[in-house]
């Protein structure tokens, strides 16, 4: 019951962003645009910007993934959606389970296009494992958007989510942001200490478990009328 | 759904008399800020290697104290507001939160003023102090939920849930700092072997107690003093809107 109704839920929510497109262009749009700031400011050709592509591939998730994590709950505004939502026979978990998986989903996407992109333009030579790398990816992307679909759902209910979103969202994910990126630069760059990336993913993966539970527990409190 | 019980407020008595532990605690602070002082600056000896600079230390340590026990008391009365329901607990947690971030503001100055001259840097990357500043942000998210533009009820659910978030979080954030930098603070009550982690003068202990306490009372009566605020600032908020209906009649 809650597993289907939660893949009910997002089931919708891609089915109408397969219509539209609009999101998922914007996000993907938004990245690009991320890669070619950053080659401006960082230089491709010099050999030590090697260094800072971890923490790129990251900025562009959480950048990207913000702006589709702030629309997965203010959409459900434009036509007062969210309180069929509520009136629903679903449990609220179920709720954020379904926006969960399409928020996830989406930046899934975003991340699959747009670090392939990031590599070509940095000519970047990737020698990781990629069974591990992808790992490391979608283990980070799960927790961030775990804290972001809940924290989205908090803020939807402000006129101003749109600047509140980030500001509660970024001190609560810095586990995620400091232990991928650091699995992901020793990954990359360094790997030969393959032994403390798998800690790394250890620590997101503990951290992952926590604020899931804790989003999902607490989830009610957020959509009460 | 649980039913929401707002405080109630008493019109007809006017303004509530302050309670006489609220004065005694005013008073019992303000003397042991006094002592403090004096242990701080003539009692306590001067450190060695750091010289004078090492007196913030009484009220470095202290501020962050406090800030940790504002932020579990966020923490614990946020579980009670969604249990209860009661607003009593979403004003205590308000104030709690408010004091918790002003404190953190106090040990995020003090650090690098202390920090420039006994580590030659105003800042480090290093798990405490990055830990702190972390903290920080969340609570001033907190207390930005705080202000929302929502029925009380709302804000206050909204506010609870992101406080007990926000405080799963900071065990995590500090180990996640803490194998991303090593360590640069000393470990003050001597850990492992002959107290090779620091350990301190019997005075200068003393006068870090006195401060301990002394911090501790004035966050109470500070929090005493906040929700009296928040009270008498909904009293009025409710009693203009008494006289706005008035006068549309």
């Amino acid at each position: 019951m809650l597993f289907k109704g939660a893949m009910a839920l997002a089931w919708k929510d891609l089915y109408t962003e397969w219509k539209t497109k609009q999101t998922i262009s914007t996000m993907l749009i938004f990245a690009g645009l991320v890669v070619i700031v950053f080659s401006f400011a960082f230089d491709p050709m010099n050999t030590t910007v090697k260094a800072i592509i971890p923490g790129l591939i990251w900025v562009i998730i959480v950048f990207a993934g913000l702006l589709g994590l702030n629309r997965s709950f203010t959409s459900e505004g434009k036509n007062d959606t969210i309180h069929a939502l509520i009136v629903a026979p679903l449990d609220p978990s179920s709720i954020y389970l379904g926006k969960f998986i399409s928020n996830l989903v989406m930046i899934l996407i975003v991340e699959i296009i747009s670090i392939p992109f990031l590599f070509i333009l940095f000519d970047f030579k990737f020698h990781a494992n990629l069974l591990y790398f992808i790992l490391t990816i979608f283990i980070g992307t799960f927790g961030f958007v775990s804290a972001g679909t809940f924290l989205a759902a908090l803020s939807s209910n402000s006129r101003s989510s749109e600047m509140l979103l980030p500001i509660i969202l970024f001190p609560i994910s810095t586990p995620i942001l400091i232990g991928a990126v650091q699995a992901t630069k020793i990954q990359l760059i360094s790997p030969d200490k393959f032994a403390s990336a798998i800690s790394w993913m250890q620590l997101i993966t503990a951290y992952d478990l926590i604020i899931f539970v804790a989003c999902f527990i607490l989830y009610e409190y957020v959509q009460e009328v | 759904m649980k039913k929401y019980q707002d405080i109630e407020l008493d019109y007809a008595k006017g303004v509530q008399p302050v309670s006489t532990i609220h004065k005694l605690l005013t008073y019992t602070t303000a003397i042991l800020f006094i002592v403090l002082v004096y242990m701080a600056f003539i009692y306590s000896p001067v450190e060695k290697t750091m010289g004078p600079v090492q007196k913030i230390f009484y009220a470095h340590v202290p501020s962050a104290w406090i800030a940790g026990v504002a932020f579990l008391g966020v923490f614990i009365l946020s579980i009670a507001f969604l249990i209860t329901r009661k607003r009593i607990y979403d004003l205590y947690a308000g104030i709690s939160a408010e004091i918790g971030v002003v404190f953190t503001t106090i040990v995020l100055t003090t650090g690098p003023i202390w920090g420039r001259s006994s580590w030659n840097s105003w800042w480090s990357w290093e798990p405490r102090l990055t830990t702190t500043l972390i903290l920080w942000f969340i609570y001033l998210a907190y207390v930005m939920i705080r202000h929302m533009d929502s029925p009380w009820d709302k804000r206050a659910r909204l506010a609870a849930v992101f406080g007990i978030i926000g405080f799963l979080d900071v065990p995590i954030v500090f180990f996640a700092i803490r194998w991303w930098n090593t360590k640069m603070h000393p470990i003050v009550f001597g850990e492992g072997k002959d107290q090779s982690g620091g350990g301190l003068e019997p005075e200068m202990l003393a006068t870090l107690f006195v401060g301990l306490g002394a911090f501790t009372l004035l966050y109470i009566v500070l929090l005493q003093k906040g929700v009296m605020i928040e009270k008498a600032k909904i009293a009025v908020q409710a009693y203009k809107e008494k006289l706005q209906d008035k006068l549309v009649r």
